[in-house]
């Protein structure tokens, strides 16, 4: 087996910040999602030109990038405004600006998702909705949010593995979450094949669970619904 | 926002840019290459020829690229017997390294693509090719990959403009392509805000560009689908 040199406690505090991150990136991306597919399917069209651009921009910068950008680019930017009021040096923590980071590139794809799934919800269901008086937002929330989670489920398991992956990158802005641990762990052994194998297994052990996890939750929400069998 | 300076470090920008570009065609040449092979073998009902694919595809699907590019890059290095083989003049050599983890990763995920479109290529072509007497070989040559590489185009020119973004990450092994050029600059100057967002237009444009190729690469190779 490897020999991890006492620093196997360390890679695991590294996972339990990655789940977080990924966590807390997913339910602002699920949110920013939901926004951007609303917006691009809204009837007006500054509404949904906003959209479109936040998922085309978004799709076609790497992720890296954005990190890089939001962190980086934060610090500058919220300076100056704090500048503004008198204040001094502001900086986003790594945790927050990597959550934001990767729930925007993730929202990008989940507007995508979701828009092809509010287009699988027959019109007839929101006049009925307005026949029995309910508000819009009422039957946003009762009679489609509920389908369409089940339509976009799979496409969104798919996004969140990328998701999964894609909080990695956050160790290069000094989030000590799995890779981060292993380079520092790294740089005391002096063994980078070790530790990065190890953090390879921790990501492959995380999307395993993820795999199953969606598998059961795709069973659940899918219940009642007759199937084709061809 | 200072214009005058994104301006200026176009040209820098530009020769990351072509990198990046040399990065992602040399890696889904040899990814598409490595991917064949893993295909036809993941297809097989031989447990002992699928099992291999199975876990290569699902060790380059499940772990981050970045993970991948450091187990090359300085992972390798451990062992002295790397060290000393002929490799290491290679693999000593960030951009090889970046080269040959990005032909691996990218060949996992083009291996499942190719799956996806040989199986999904009519049973009744293929019974035809058996009945016009053609051996499996010359079957799969003639009729079977030609039509499979029409049905997984579309999902390949995704995975290219995938691989365009995973090659921001070979700038955390030093390399100097279009996201290693920014932070260059931006280590000089300190303007993160107008750099990054001069980078991250050219990577658009970039894949604008790839998109609008494959889509001209598919309107040709299926131009007989097209209805007058």
């Amino acid at each position: 087996m490897i020999d991890l040199q006492g620093f196997g406690h360390q890679l695991l505090l590294g996972a339990w910040m990655t789940i977080r991150l990924a966590l807390a990136a997913l339910v602002l991306g699920l949110g920013l999602g939901l926004l951007g597919a609303v917006m691009k399917s809204s009837r007006l069209r500054p509404l949904r030109i906003a959209g479109d651009l936040y998922s085309t921009l978004f799709r076609g910068v790497p992720e890296f990038v954005v990190v890089l950008l939001i962190y980086f680019g934060s610090t500058s930017v919220l300076t100056t405004v704090s500048g503004w009021f008198g204040g001094g040096f502001v900086e986003l923590s790594p945790f927050a600006a990597g959550t934001f980071a990767l729930a925007v590139c993730f929202g990008a794809y989940a507007t995508e998702v979701f828009r092809g799934a509010l287009l699988t919800i027959p019109y007839g269901q929101y006049e009925a909705g307005q026949a029995l008086g309910l508000s819009k937002a009422r039957i946003f929330r009762r009679i489609v949010l509920p389908q369409l989670w089940r339509i976009a489920l799979p496409g969104l398991g798919n996004l969140f593995m990328v998701l999964m992956k894609d909080t990695a990158l956050v160790s290069v802005i000094g989030l000590e979450e799995i890779m981060r641990k292993a380079q520092i762990a790294t740089g005391a052994t002096k063994e980078p094949f070790t530790f990065y194998l190890a953090a390879a297994c921790m990501y492959l052990c995380i999307t395993i669970v993820a795999t199953i996890g969606l598998q059961l939750l795709e069973r659940r929400t899918n219940r009642g619904i007759r199937r084709v069998h061809a | 926002m200072n214009f005058q300076l994104m301006w200026d470090s176009l040209p820098q920008l530009l020769q990351g840019a072509v990198l990046s570009l040399q990065l992602v065609a040399v890696s889904g040449i040899l990814g598409l290459a490595l991917a064949l092979p893993l295909a036809l073998g993941r297809i097989s009902s031989n447990p002992l020829i699928s099992a291999f694919p199975y876990a290569y595809i699902f060790f380059f699907r499940g772990t981050p690229l970045l993970v991948q590019l450091f187990l090359v890059y300085y992972g390798l290095g451990q062992f002295e017997a790397v060290r000393n083989s002929i490799f290491w003049p290679i693999l000593r050599e960030a951009y090889w390294c970046a080269v040959i983890t990005m032909s691996l990763h990218t060949a996992a995920y083009i291996a499942e693509i190719l799956r996806g479109a040989i199986q999904a290529v009519p049973v009744g072509e293929v019974e035809a090719t058996r009945a016009l007497g053609m051996s499996r070989v010359t079957a799969f040559r003639r009729i079977i990959l030609p039509r499979a590489a029409r049905i997984g185009l579309p999902a390949y020119g995704n995975e290219v403009i995938l691989m365009l973004k995973g090659s921001a990450l070979a700038s955390t092994v030093t390399l100097l392509e279009l996201t290693g050029m920014a932070r260059t600059i931006i280590a000089k100057t300190y303007t993160p805000v107008e750099i990054f967002l001069a980078a991250g237009a050219i990577y658009l444009a970039l894949s604008f560009l790839l998109v609008q190729g494959f889509r001209l690469l598919e309107r040709r190779w299926n131009r007989h689908l097209v209805r007058a």
